[in-house]
């Protein structure tokens, strides 16, 4: 009985700061759907105005029909699982879970039914005396989390449920969220800056940037076929070349990349590349450019190319396409779907997370592009 | 050896380990001396003439007015002080509005005041041509040289230490768990009850002790406006004044001794509750 959740014309002013502008969209009954963005695109408060823990300055919400605007947190009843846990500091473990219920005045029998019967979803059982203190943060979450369900909430939403976590925990925990939301399949908001654990887990991500939405898609969408500069930076890592457009092409001294018939001729662009589409090549593909250092990632190869203009490029290659190529060898490249966008002249583009740009223009990727869920 | 980072030999780890003997020396000194042994003199004095001066003291009408109406005066002032302290420490740190720095100094203003001045003020506000006298007099309430003033004056004295309490532990317990009630279904006063009282019980309740200790233990604004009136405007420690004064010595260092023992019971058992309640909890 899970519903879906929509958002219209939402934005919110904190004095004249405008943290979230006119943002909208759709969350399908049972899905996930990621908020994803950097710190301070509006993508909590975004949540926060559904759940109704911020009065939207503007925008309406609704749950499946029914809509949400002008109800008090209370009436809405959502279930919300803080970056910070938040659980109730002087209960144990097994009140804070009952809290929900208790000021539902549910009676007592059905209360303790249904608190063992989430404690053991969570694999909490045996921690239901001990008071949050005595907990690990990823104990806590999960506490956290069935107490956000145990009202039985028609939609989920979490502000950075991982966020306070090592790397190690929060893997596991974005595993076991993923069985537990197939499991129950309530419609679920995940706020997040981390784009791995959004295409990981979201059926949706709505990458958000300065309190707007830049995209709204499917994972494989957002990731292979970015709206905007933002989204191919920030979704993913990538080679960032700036040029010009010329006929069609982005403009690069040396060589050109295609894709940039929808910019104004000899207007400032940028061409973004994945390192999985920097490919070496056998045949003349009209870029050459040298092999400055080899890594290996287990199954590919991490290659820094250095091209005559000066600039550097990532690339991911598998070993089997390599062959006999090594470090300092001049070989081909071939620059595989490359997605060009206008820029104002003057500026450079938004990269990869590792914002290093060197004067010529390229910004260098950071780390291994993250695994994209195929269909969905 | 208990001395755990101090080197087994030379002169410098015996010069430390002497150096922090006279500090903990210094220390117990400063305590047993300012605060313990008037307390003993008092308990001593008391006792001097025999243990018949207690109850021959406690059952003078003078004294038990004079018990009863700081009683009444403290009673009211707790109740008043614990409520909008609450009230203040909340809109304190929960709200940002203009002249909100300016509060939060003008709370400790009372600390800073000698109380002698603040009965003074109370004077002049219901006194002959104070502002507020024809309004109150007009009404038939007589406020100077009765209960009204004297309560008054000792809320004003009392208004800081709930504050005081309660805000730094609100501050450090944020907002999440407020949040977190409200999402569940709980209602604003539900979340009050259940979640922001329970974790600032023990702030609220220090508050408690401190203002029931300084109300009983007030008496420089108290003295200003209650015009002394034996068996009527006359608290406990304006007994002891008047008492000195008529050199009734052995009656003003019973009702001392009473007043003292109250706040430090009053103090001790609030500090083993919670050390109970602690203990408790860690044992879980």
């Amino acid at each position: 009985m899970s519903v879906s959740i929509k958002v219209e014309g939402l934005t919110k002013r904190f004095g004249t700061f405008e943290a979230v502008r006119d943002v909208g969209f759709t969350a399908a009954a049972g899905s996930i759907t990621a908020l994803l963005g950097p710190s301070g695109s509006g993508k909590s408060t975004v949540l926060r105005m559904i759940a109704g823990l911020e009065p939207p300055t503007a925008g309406r919400i609704w749950l499946g029909d029914i809509e949400l605007t002008a109800k008090s947190v209370q009436e809405r009843a959502v279930g919300f699982v803080f970056q910070h846990y938040a659980l109730f500091r002087h209960m144990t473990v097994f009140e804070n879970v009952e809290f929900g219920l208790k000021v539902r005045k549910e009676a007592k029998e059905s209360r303790e039914a249904r608190v063992k019967e989430l404690l053991e979803l969570v694999q909490m059982s045996n921690f239901a005396e001990r008071y949050p203190d005595q907990l690990s943060g990823g104990q806590r979450q999960r506490v956290a989390l069935s107490r956000a369900l145990a009202p039985r909430p028609q939609v989920l939403l979490l502000d950075e449920p991982f966020g306070a976590l090592d790397a190690k925990v929060r893997q596991d925990l974005r595993r076991w969220l993923d069985e537990l939301h197939r499991e129950l399949g309530v419609t679920s908001l995940l706020v997040t800056h981390d784009q791995e654990e959004a295409l990981e887990l979201a059926n949706q991500v709505v990458v958000m940037h300065e309190g707007s939405v830049e995209q709204a898609g499917s994972p494989a969408d957002v990731y292979n076929d970015p709206a905007t500069a933002f989204v191919a930076g920030f979704v993913g890592a990538a080679n960032v070349l700036h040029g010009h457009v010329v006929d069609g092409h982005v403009h690069l001294g040396t060589f050109q990349v295609p894709g940039a018939g929808h910019l104004e001729e000899g207007a400032a662009a940028a061409a973004y590349v994945r390192p999985h589409d920097v490919r070496v090549s056998n045949e003349d593909t009209g870029v050459r450019g040298t092999i400055e250092r080899m890594a290996t990632l287990g199954w590919l190869a991490r290659l820094s190319i250095r091209l005559p203009g000066g600039e550097t490029l990532v690339a991911h290659v598998p070993h089997d396409e390599l062959g006999e190529a090594k470090e300092g060898d001049e070989v081909w490249v071939d620059l595989r779907s490359p997605k060009a966008f206008g820029i104002e002249a003057g500026t450079t583009a938004p990269g990869a997370p590792a914002d290093i740009k060197p004067a010529n223009g390229i910004t260098p990727v950071s780390d291994e592009g993250p695994v994209v869920r195929s269909g969905s | 050896m208990s001395a755990p980072a101090a080197p087994a030999t030379g002169p410098a780890g015996g010069r430390s380990r002497f150096a922090r003997g006279a500090l903990a020396a210094t220390a117990i000194a400063y305590v047993a001396l300012l605060l313990l042994l008037p307390l003993i003199g008092i308990v001593t004095k008391a006792f001097q003439p025999g243990i018949s001066i207690i109850g021959d003291t406690l059952s003078r009408p003078e004294v038990r007015h004079a018990f009863l109406l700081t009683g009444i005066i403290t009673l009211i002032t707790v109740a008043v002080t614990t409520f909008f302290g609450l009230v203040v420490a909340w809109v304190l740190v929960r709200q940002r509005f203009i002249g909100r720095s300016l509060m939060n100094a003008v709370v400790d203003l009372p600390f800073a005041l000698s109380p002698v001045t603040v009965g003074l003020a109370a004077v002049l506000l219901f006194g002959t041509g104070g502002w507020f006298t024809d309004f109150v007099s007009a009404r038939g309430i007589q406020v100077l040289f009765a209960l009204p003033s004297m309560v008054l004056v000792t809320i004003f004295i009392c208004i800081p230490f709930t504050i005081r309490e309660v805000v730094p532990v609100l501050e450090e317990f944020g907002l999440d768990e407020e949040d977190a009630s409200r999402t569940l279904g709980a209602s604003i006063w539900q979340t009050f009850r259940r979640v922001t009282l329970p974790n600032i019980r023990w702030a609220l309740l220090y508050g408690v002790a401190l203002s029931t200790a300084r109300s009983i233990g007030e008496i420089g604004a108290v003295l200003i406006v209650s015009g002394t009136i034996s068996g009527k405007t006359e608290t406990a420690t304006i007994y002891i004044f008047s008492a000195l004064e008529e050199r009734l010595e052995a009656q003003a260092h019973v009702v001392a001794l009473v007043l003292a023992g109250v706040s430090i019971v009053l103090l001790i058992g609030i500090e083993w509750l919670h050390r109970r309640n602690e203990l408790a909890r860690s044992n879980t």
